[in-house]
């Protein structure tokens, strides 16, 4: 690979993660020649390589695959796809019209130019400073994702008696690999009143092992100087007010961080692509178009999703329309605003086009049983349930815009009973 | 035998290290812990202050001013940021109106430079998102910005290439007066020399009375700093200084030297040297004076946030002295303006020594620069190419938020780095809106690797703060139902 | 008759599921949304299992560990078996996708393979415990 780089590419895709790797396979499907992935690790997957779990592809493959297995799948697929691949390089920075200033450690310091570049760079996870945690600064403190990168990749424990503050499906994760790694996990700790991960994790990495989850509390203080002694824990009022009359003491050494992830929009901000603040990445239209015009996103780095297989579906569509602009195809521009109303805490993509089937995905605000899911007059939908940590996903076919003749429409949850 | 050792390696110490370094003499700097600056130092405001806000009568008034016009050029010698962004001191009343006059006066009359009293629709014009019930403001163009840390650094660097033996992790267990001199004991060796100069800051009166020259006393004052998301930099550009209470300059907004905001810091009187502590209600005091001055900036915004202790003396002044005991002098109580004061503070002293009949013969050869850390974020494209061009470690990014390359880290590392916090206080790495949550293994495999540790032995900042433990001293779980 | 609750773990739709017990056998399952909920119930009920993911040493790879899981779901009560069976293995690289690294693990007689492939380089950089 080494000299052989070229200079100009119809899509550049920068992010080899799952986004990166499905975005690639769809420009190549499209037509695409020249398609070249970048990324910053020295190999792909992204973070799918430290989820050494299993749950991933039962919506894409149809079976139940590890996170490694579901990236080796999608990393074999590109390297007999044609598709080039720099691994261990950065992109600096990106101009308007589509020059890339990339590092990389085997080719140097390099400009690309792109017809057509999608953005895949995922998503980090949020810190202590997020919250504000009250306390000292001692080493034992980090988030779950770099705990769990040290356990499944370098293979060093992050401590020997840990505490997880936060139930996401991440936090959750870590306590059973914890616990299999021989450390005590003495609770995990969760401002809501309700698990802000998926159900079935509680059951198999929670209650399989005995492992307590605390809901409407929050660590009110870390102790210890150097390293993590103990924490004070707290309940939490309706406002998420810690109550320190009644709060107690956890004795640890580690307080893992599971409280939630944030698009990685470094690039994008520098771009100064237009963002959504609800979901924290770009608005797209409906195909995944940027307010950039030949810039996508897709992925987490658009808006953060639970499962895997949605990010491959999403990120195959945008590899496919980021393809068609380089090869000069442009679609109908969008003509039907789609924004959120009642119950909606965020929608993408921000518009609609009526020449085609839609795939929108969106949150709700607060959990409700038997609610119907409405947008505008066109359509509806009843779900028995639907909670703020599953992310729903809608395909409409096009025929639900017909004989539409309004600039915009709403999507709201209505008519359920709150949770 | 030494000559002279100074004990502390904070910002005092580290300047009179540099300043002492000209002479010949044979000079040790023994810190406690694992680097330079990692005590109050570290957790400054980084304020290089205007030079007119301490009264004329005391030793913070004395050495504020000639402090200051000392740091440009320190910066350029030791390769560290600096920026003179200026102060505006802000007044929501009207009796606070006369403050903002008689400060004026008190810079004017010390010859602090350009100070101006602005009225709102110069206010407006220059900072925009302040809140429009601001008054006036007093105007101090000479007021900038650095990193202490990154000063304390450059300081000791040239230092130590100008003849210092610095001695980190050396806490000072006891000190023995002799005739002519004093020995000092550590838990790793024992120092000899004829003057000590105690610059111990927090803990300055336990080693002033290992030999009963504890003629003072230090307490803590905390204060919270909470640092914001790059996407509110540039919301001001001037340090914003609210009228100061009796105990503090009060809740500040710092346009950092590297861009980022910072809101605080408190100041509150506590008896822990150690509690570095943040709280609920340092947070909400910071932020409900904050937003008053400017009220865009939002809570939300917090990347990360920390105290630090000021070292205070019972007459809220310096002391720089001569303690009761010969040979063995106080400079202690450095409290704001200290980090403005330090450079002049360390002639002062040295001007001391001098006079009480040290000899100070100068070197022939004394080398002001030092090199400086590359700083590879800051380089042009063409810049960059060449960089790269000559080595490879700089096309490989170790911390993205902050755009710190390899050959970066390793600079740090080489230049005594031996930490995570080592590490970030000096390039950066881990310091953005992350947090360490991508680098932290990358730096990790770096200092193992240059130092020839495993993983499990790198710190965070020191002995005890190990971040990961190995995996084999754990029994993998035990049967459960 | 009895009722008893479960969370079906088979996919991330989490259904909660109802079943109507007597006498030790289950006459009724509902609240599942596919077929997958009344086979998990089932087993869930007579004979809880668990695929089992972990690591293998492998230090002569790109990564020191090496990601494993069982080929098939063990019986959850030899989850801590299975796990201590493997904590001391080390394999050496090259390492390919689906290779076995154990058979029988733990005598439930189920493989552990490894679930992606390491190549045999090291990062240059990537230091860790002796």
């Amino acid at each position: 690979m080494k000299n052989q780089l070229q200079k100009n590419y119809a899509v550049v895709i920068i992010g080899g993660g799952p986004a990166g790797l499905a975005a690639a396979l769809g420009a190549r499907e499209a037509g695409a020649e020249h398609v070249l992935i970048i990324d910053r690790e020295v190999e792909t997957g992204g973070i799918l390589n430290q989820c050494i779990h299993s749950g991933f592809g039962l919506h894409y493959f149809k079976e139940e695959l590890t996170g490694p297995e579901y990236a080796e799948r999608f990393s074999q697929q590109v390297l007999s796809s044609k598709i080039e691949l720099l691994t261990d390089s950065y992109v600096l920075n990106i101009t308007p019209d589509l020059k890339l200033e990339v590092i990389s450690r085997n080719h140097g310091y390099l400009n690309l130019q792109a017809k057509a570049v999608v953005l895949a760079m995922g998503c980090r996870e949020r810190t202590r400073g997020a919250i504000r945690t009250p306390g000292f600064r001692p080493a034992g403190v980090m988030t779950a994702g770099l705990a769990q990168k040290m356990v499944n990749m370098k293979g060093v424990l992050p401590g020997r008696r840990v505490a997880i503050l936060g139930s996401g499906d991440i936090g959750m994760i870590m306590a059973r690999r914890l616990v299999l790694e021989g450390c005590q996990v003495v609770g995990v700790f969760e401002l809501h009143p309700y698990s802000s991960g998926l159900s079935r994790n509680k059951v198999q990495c929670l209650d399989d092992f005995d492992i307590p989850l605390h809901l409407s509390t929050t660590v009110a203080f870390i102790h210890g100087r150097k390293r993590v002694e103990h924490l004070t824990i707290a309940p939490v009022t309706t406002q998420y007010v810690p109550n320190l009359n009644q709060s107690w003491d956890v004795k640890c050494d580690t307080l893992l961080f599971s409280i939630g992830l944030i698009p990685e929009n470094e690039l994008s901000a520098r771009l100064r692509i237009k963002m959504d603040p609800s979901t924290g990445g770009p608005q797209v239209n409906s195909t995944m178009e940027t307010s950039l015009p030949g810039v996508f996103a897709c992925g987490n780095v658009l808006h953060v999703h639970d499962i895997v297989d949605f990010v491959s579906e999403e990120s195959l569509r945008a590899g496919r329309f980021a393809a068609e602009l380089a090869l000069g195809m442009r679609r109908p521009g969008d003509n039907i605003a789609l924004y959120p109303g009642e119950n909606i805490a965020s929608c993408v993509p921000h518009s609609l086009s009526s020449d085609r089937e839609q795939i929108i995905y969106l949150r709700v605000k607060q959990p409700v049983k038997n609610a119907t899911l409405s947008i505008g007059d066109r359509y509806e939908k009843k779900f028995k349930r639907l909670i703020p940590s599953e992310m729903v996903k809608l395909t409409l076919p096009p025929k639900i815009l017909d004989h539409f003749f309004g600039e915009r429409l709403r999507i709201e949850v209505s008519s359920g009973e709150a949770e | 035998m030494y000559d002279v050792i100074i004990i502390g390696g904070g910002i005092v110490g580290c300047a009179l290290a540099r300043e002492l370094s000209r002479y010949n003499l044979r000079l040790a700097l023994l810190e406690k812990e694992v680097e330079v600056g990692f005590g109050t130092s570290k957790t400054n405001s980084g304020i290089i202050h205007a030079g007119h806000h301490s009264p004329p009568d005391t030793l913070k008034g004395q050495f504020e001013w000639s402090g200051n016009q000392q740091w440009a050029d320190l910066a350029q010698e030791l390769k560290f940021g600096f920026k003179q962004i200026g102060e505006l001191l802000i007044a929501h009343k009207h009796e606070d109106l006369q403050y903002l006059e008689d400060l004026k006066k008190q810079g004017d009359a010390r010859g602090v430079t350009g100070l101006e009293i602005w009225g709102q629709k110069r206010i407006r014009k220059e900072e925009p998102n302040l809140s429009h019930t601001i008054l006036k403001a007093l105007h101090a163009p000479t007021a900038a910005v650095i990193n202490p840390y990154e000063a304390c650094f450059g300081l000791i660097e040239c230092a130590r290439q100008n003849g210092l033996e610095l001695f980190c992790n050396h806490p000072v267990l006891s000190i023995k007066k002799g005739k002519n001199n004093f020995s000092l004991e550590t838990p790793q060796k024992n120092f000899t020399t004829r003057i000590i100069l105690n610059a111990a800051g927090l803990f300055a009166d336990c080693i002033a009375a290992m030999v009963e020259a504890n003629n003072f006393s230090i307490s803590p004052r905390k204060g919270e700093e909470y640092l914001l998301d790059r996407r509110l930099q540039g919301i001001v550009t001037h340090l914003i200084f609210p009228p100061p209470s009796t105990t503090s300059k009060g809740v500040l907004i710092i346009p950092t030297v590297d861009g980022p905001i910072m809101v605080g810091p408190t100041a509150e009187d506590i008896d822990n040297r150690e509690d570095l502590s943040t709280s609920y209600s340092g947070a909400d005091k910071v932020f409900a004076a904050v937003l008053k001055s400017c009220p865009s900036i939002s809570e939300r915004d917090t990347i990360t946030e920390f105290a630090g202790l000021r070292a205070v003396s019972e007459n809220n002044d310096f002391i720089i002295e001569l303690s009761p005991v010969i040979n063995f002098y106080n400079i202690v109580g450095i409290q704001s303006p200290g980090l403005t004061a330090a450079p002049a503070i360390a002639i002062y002293v040295t001007e001391i020594l001098r006079d009480n009949g040290l000899s100070l013969v100068r070197k022939q050869i004394w080398k002001a620069n030092i090199d400086g850390p590359p700083h590879f974020a800051a380089m042009s494209p063409e810049e960059r190419e060449a960089a790269i061009g000559e080595d490879p470690a700089y096309s490989r990014i170790v911390c993205r938020c902050e755009l710190v390359t390899e050959a970066e880290v390793l600079y740090a590392i080489k230049h005594g780095a031996r930490t995570l916090d080592g590490v970030k206080f000096r390039v950066r790495a881990g310091m953005g809106r992350c947090q360490g949550g991508f680098c932290t293994t990358r730096i990790m495999d770096l200092l193992a690797q240059e130092s020839g540790v495993p993983l499990t032995e790198i710190t965070k900042r020191g002995s005890g703060s190990e971040i990961c433990i190995p995996r084999h001293d754990i029994i993998p779980i035990e049967d459960h139902r | 008759m009895i009722k008893k609750n479960l969370t079906c773990i088979s996919c991330p739709m989490s259904c909660q599921l109802e079943l109507t017990i007597d006498n030790g056998e289950i006459l009724q399952i509902t609240g599942n949304g596919c077929k997958n909920g009344e086979t998990y119930a089932r087993q869930e009920f007579t004979n809880p299992q668990r695929v089992v993911t972990t690591t293998v040493a492998c230090h002569s790879g790109l990564w020191p560990r090496l990601p494993v899981k069982t080929v098939a779901a063990v019986p959850k009560d030899k989850v801590a078996h299975v796990v201590r069976a493997l904590h001391g293995v080390e394999v050496e690289a090259p390492v390919q996708l689906g290779q076995v690294i154990m058979e029988n693990v733990a005598k439930t007689g189920v493989a552990v393979i490894a679930t992606r492939s390491l190549p045999q380089t090291r990062l240059n950089n990537s230091c860790e415990n002796p």
